[in-house]
């Protein structure tokens, strides 16, 4: 009876450990993806390899944690190179978010301090064919891309108007991945953002009327009824990796 | 193991120097040279320096770019031309391995005192090419599709002048670094 107690408390003590590395990344099989953003002419599907994405955007309370951990990544600190002046700016103090504020996500961080916090947890930013994998998921199916109420739903949180407090990470409901937020709260950084521009066509790139490629990208685009997954690209590639915005978030991969 | 993953390009951690804030010279980066010989971005401080990205195998754009600096080199004189320095650093880690780019600096006739064919780590050709607002993407087939750009660096890191130009020398460029 002793032994089977012992037994039972390590095998509770295991569920434990899994549930807290559960509880921060969830696991994303190897898959495919028909893409918005074609990988090369004629290749419309971008095969993603297995991955962890956070269930979670990161929040001003996991972010403050880093600051504190990496003070050079204060907003009085950081060199204007990795992060334009608008760096935390909605914060309290250059160590404290807003009081009432730890759960909702960060914004305000640029690409270079996203990537920093990432790599301190050991991890990146999500690729895009990555992130284009889990957003496409619905509660219950891993593409819900085709279904038009899906693709409403999503609509229908752009449509909202802005303004007021962000909901604190983790209010939405999880995806087929158990990931949660990845529409309807902030917009994301992702690691291959000097990607997104760039045609997947490389004979063009002599063509001088395309000089830095803008629109080429735009130009191949797939799927190009689906607004939501336009829209989410226009915003990343209108950023540079220096650049924050009140609305730009981020989570880590690994 | 763990270590040499530290030591690649980390932005968790740079130099809390005395460099201005928007001078590129806060990323800890690691190239390695033509001759096999490690550096940070700074590799040329105290210089102007031309800095752009390439890689190796490229047929079209990349003896572009080269041809392009080398115009843009002849229309100074000849104590601006010796004061400049030339970083060209490649998207293509695999490949332009430092034996490679020894091989195109012999093929190119590059001056070796005053240009620098680079090696970088992936991390390091994101976080330049970020830095540079430079877009590239490697392709299924290995190449790179990329836009090209060419920035000034001031002595201490900081962009002077950029140019998207390509087979003449940009005024705007040889203005800023005949200042």
């Amino acid at each position: 009876m002793k032994i089977r107690w012992h037994v039972a408390l390590v095998a509770a003590g295991l569920a434990v450990a899994a549930g807290a590395a559960a509880a921060t990344r969830a696991p994303v099989p190897a898959g495919s993806i028909a893409t918005i953003l074609p990988p090369a002419p004629g290749v419309k599907v971008a095969n993603v390899a297995a991955f962890s994405m956070d269930r979670v955007p990161v929040s001003n309370g996991d972010y403050a944690r880093f600051v504190a951990a990496h003070p050079e990544w204060r907003r009085d600190r950081a060199p204007r190179v990795f992060a334009d002046g608008g760096y935390l700016q909605h914060w309290a103090s250059a160590t404290s978010p807003a009081p009432g504020t730890a759960q909702q996500p960060v914004t305000r961080v640029s690409w270079f301090a996203a990537s920093a916090y990432c790599e301190a947890q050991g991890a990146r930013l999500p690729r895009w064919y990555e992130w284009e994998r889990v957003s496409a998921a619905d509660r219950t199916r891993a593409d819900a891309r085709s279904d038009p109420a899906w693709r409403q739903r999503i609509l229908d949180w752009y449509a909202r108007p802005a303004g007021g407090p962000l909901p604190d990470v983790g209010r939405g409901e999880p995806n087929y991945f158990g990931i949660r937020d990845v529409h309807g709260l902030v917009w994301e950084w992702v690691e291959d953002l000097g990607s997104m521009m760039v045609s997947g066509d490389n004979r063009e790139q002599g063509d001088p009327d395309l000089k830095k490629f803008c629109g080429s990208g735009a130009l191949s685009l797939e799927q190009k009824d689906n607004y939501a997954m336009l829209m989410r690209i226009a915003t990343l590639s209108s950023m540079q990796a220096s650049y924050t915005s009140t609305t730009m978030g981020f989570r880590c991969a690994k | 193991m763990i270590l040499a993953a530290l030591m690649t390009c980390s932005l968790a951690a740079f130099a809390a120097d005395g460099d201005p804030p928007a001078s590129l010279y806060h990323l800890q980066a690691k190239l390695i040279d033509q001759a096999g010989v490690a550096h940070g971005l700074d590799v040329y401080r105290g210089h102007p320096v031309l800095v752009t990205m390439f890689y190796g195998s490229c047929q079209a754009t990349c003896p572009m770019i080269i041809d392009t600096l080398r115009v843009t080199e002849r229309a100074l004189t000849p104590a601006q031309r010796a004061e400049l320095r030339v970083l060209m650093i490649s998207f293509d880690p695999r490949r332009d391995t430092p034996a490679a780019l020894h091989a195109i600096a012999g093929e190119r006739r590059i001056d070796g005192a005053r240009w620098t064919l680079a090696h970088a780590d992936e991390a390091t050709v994101r976080n330049v090419a970020a830095l540079l607002n430079l877009q590239y993407r490697r392709l299924p087939s290995g190449e790179f599709s990329h836009s090209t750009v060419i920035s000034l660096l001031s002595a201490r890191g900081e962009i002077e002048a950029s140019t998207a130009a390509l087979g003449h020398a940009d005024p705007a460029l040889l203005a800023a670094l005949r200042d």
